[in-house]
């Protein structure tokens, strides 16, 4: 099977994706989609991206053997791809990077972005002051109060934060309120979006800036095990990490893929076909189609939707999904923090956790990828809290 | 050339936009005959949603009302097959697309037709995402490649917004309507009302001048938010008589 079509033309992975947007919005994504495929093969904008990927992000990031988890569970071989190593502790700044570089190719001189923890947000006002753009974020007001550092942050870098104090006050209102200022907006201003979601071409384009993930994670494991990886995991909330980690492995029918969700906002394991910022994918929804608010402790995955691609994954049966529940990120979050010095993300012990079912099934000759999107400093003052 | 709504062929048409069950569905009921009483040619219904993408404060606020009360789809098509037997005003609803998927799409298009439904504006499905002919926006930003597909792919008339944005009441509305209009014009005889943004008589005057009907809706909205019946009453008349005065 061939995975590098896709989306086709229209932006459609399968029966998933598309654009489900208002008229308003419509001229501004098809001016998007064409400059981002004309500008992205310019030899001159991957060599500026690849620049600053290297000199500002610090790329590549290490694909660290973690010997003491490894030994804990007494099979694989556990490596993790040191997400949380880049410049603004997340995978994050690989896609605002390079999002904002076409910006400014565009012409377009004010940036929105929606958050949710505020990790893309920062990541976006980082690009943004390196680049000298106007930065807005949007982030919901329940998220504002619960982030104060993140937000605070994203002032530092010179953006503004505007809360959003519109439905459950949380990231999914932050993206309708951001998509509500971009259909006023669209002529002068760029959206930035932080996920492998919404309308084409976002869910191709994020995911394109992602796939540095993988391609350097297939590279250094091949360089250090002399074969692929046996498993890839990550974790999933619109699923921006784990399309990067996985994509550059889709037509290696070795390798399998596990994408884990939290359990209150399983999107994949819980919900079903329908359409949520501009995109057809699966989500969690009433019986009558209303949109659920969704629980994690995790706020980067604490989302109704996912990406149009992982819905397409999950459908064709190339990647499986599964859910972890707040106690075992948890539990996954102290563990990598006690065994490997590296406090992860809650987002990232996602994945840690379910190492918990995997590992045990494997042999020693097997090996596990798990992609540790960012660094858990952030989520410090709120695991004390509990 | 899909249909028209004939309703156009009369006079410049006063459509005039409530969401379904804000406060109740009883009201909406009582709300439909005292528009239509009072001047209103169509009654545009929206269907709350939790996340009406296309919609200011206004709107989005009689959205989470009517959510309190639980009202879906299915209630909305059932206070329709109600008032039907009283009356013949053409009933538009207003709906995000996800509402019609969860619903069944073509069970939404069989249903709308047994009820009595005149026609369907999604905003969030453009005409490249279906093969139905709904009434589609054609907006400020649209290009001319779009308002060409727009104009073929219509029913019933096209909905011009009038500004770049959300629904809303403004003071200013877009200056390149005129070159807007024109530019349907050249694709399609259907009539074009514009909508978003028209919230007193004089505008509404400026805008039938235009085209060829007006929308109001967020302005209305907000007197019913604040339970000012007689006032929706007194201001559709208003509209009404600044529409006719003008054309």
């Amino acid at each position: 099977m061939k995975f590098s079509g896709l989306p086709d033309k229209s932006g459609h992975f399968g029966k998933f994706g598309g654009r489900f947007v208002p008229e308003t919005l419509m001229p501004a994504l098809e001016e998007l989609t064409e400059k981002y495929c004309e500008i992205r093969k310019e030899p001159e904008f991957k060599e500026e991206l690849n620049y600053y990927l290297e000199n500002y992000v610090g790329r590549p990031t290490p694909l660290y053997f973690a010997e003491r988890l490894t030994k804990e569970f007494g099979g694989p071989r556990i490596y993790l791809k040191r997400e949380d190593l880049n410049h603004t502790g997340a995978h994050k700044i690989n896609n605002t990077i390079g999002q904002l570089l076409l910006a400014r190719k565009m012409g377009k001189k004010r940036i929105i972005a929606e958050t949710g923890a505020g990790q893309h947000g920062v990541a976006t006002a980082t690009a943004a002051a390196l680049f000298n753009l106007e930065c807005i974020v949007y982030m919901g007001e329940e998220d504002v109060r619960r982030q104060a550092l993140n937000v605070y942050r994203m002032k530092l870098l010179g953006a503004k934060v505007v809360p959003v104090k519109s439905g459950s006050r949380t990231l999914k209102d932050a993206v309708n309120e951001t998509l509500r200022d971009w259909m006023a907006s669209s002529t002068d201003t760029f959206y930035c979006l932080g996920s492998c979601v919404g309308p084409h071409p976002y869910p191709m384009m994020v995911r394109d800036f992602q796939l540095v993930i993988g391609e350097e994670a297939k590279k250094q494991h091949l360089a250090i095990e002399r074969k692929l990886p046996d498993y890839l995991v990550a974790c999933v909330g619109g699923g921006s990490n784990s399309i990067g980690l996985f994509h550059p492995f889709l037509e290696d029918k070795t390798v399998k893929m596990i994408g884990v969700e939290a359990y209150g906002a399983a999107s994949i394991s819980n919900g079903s076909f329908g359409v949520l910022h501009g995109a057809l994918a699966d989500i969690l929804q009433t019986k009558t189609g209303q949109i659920k608010t969704t629980h994690s402790i995790s706020a980067g995955l604490d989302y109704s939707g996912v990406g149009p691609e992982h819905s397409y994954l999950r459908e064709i049966s190339r990647v499986e999904y599964t859910a972890v529940t707040d106690r075992q990120a948890l539990q996954g979050f102290k563990k990598l923090s006690k065994l490997e010095g590296i406090i992860p993300a809650l987002e990232s012990a996602h994945a840690i956790a379910y190492l918990e079912k995997l590992a045990p099934k494997l042999t020693r000759a097997q090996s596990i990828v798990v992609c540790l999107s960012g660094r858990g400093d952030k989520d410090a003052e709120e695991i004390r809290n509990l | 050339m899909r249909k028209r709504l004939e309703i156009f062929n009369k006079r410049k048409a006063l459509i005039t936009y409530i969401t379904a069950g804000d406060p109740s569905l009883a009201a909406t009921e009582k709300l439909i005959f005292q528009l239509e009483a009072s001047g209103a040619d169509i009654i545009e219904l929206g269907i709350p949603f939790s996340d009406p993408l296309a919609d200011g404060p206004v709107i989005q606020a009689s959205h989470q009302r009517a959510l309190k009360k639980d009202v879906a789809l299915a209630d909305v098509f059932k206070l329709v097959a109600k008032v039907r037997q009283k009356t013949q005003i053409p009933i538009c609803f207003m709906l995000s697309f996800n509402l019609v998927l969860k619903y069944g799409l073509e069970k939404f298009y069989d249903k709308m037709k047994e009820v009595g439904v005149n026609g369907v504006i999604i905003p969030d499905l453009p005409p490249e995402e279906t093969t139905h002919h709904n009434i589609f926006l054609v907006a400020p930003t649209s290009t001319e490649h779009r308002i060409k597909l727009i104009a073929e792919r219509s029913a019933g008339f096209i909905y011009l917004v009038s500004v770049a944005g959300i629904t809303g009441q403004r003071e200013q509305l877009a200056g390149n309507l005129r070159s807007v209009i024109g530019k349907i014009r050249k694709y399609t005889d259907l009539p074009i009302a514009i909508g978003f943004g028209i919230s007193n008589p004089k505008q509404a005057a400026e805008m039938a001048n235009l085209a060829d009907g007006v929308i109001v809706g967020s302005a209305i909205v907000d007197l019913i938010a604040r339970k000012k019946y007689q006032q929706v009453e007194k201001f559709v008349r208003s509209l009404r008589v600044a529409i006719d005065a003008d054309s």
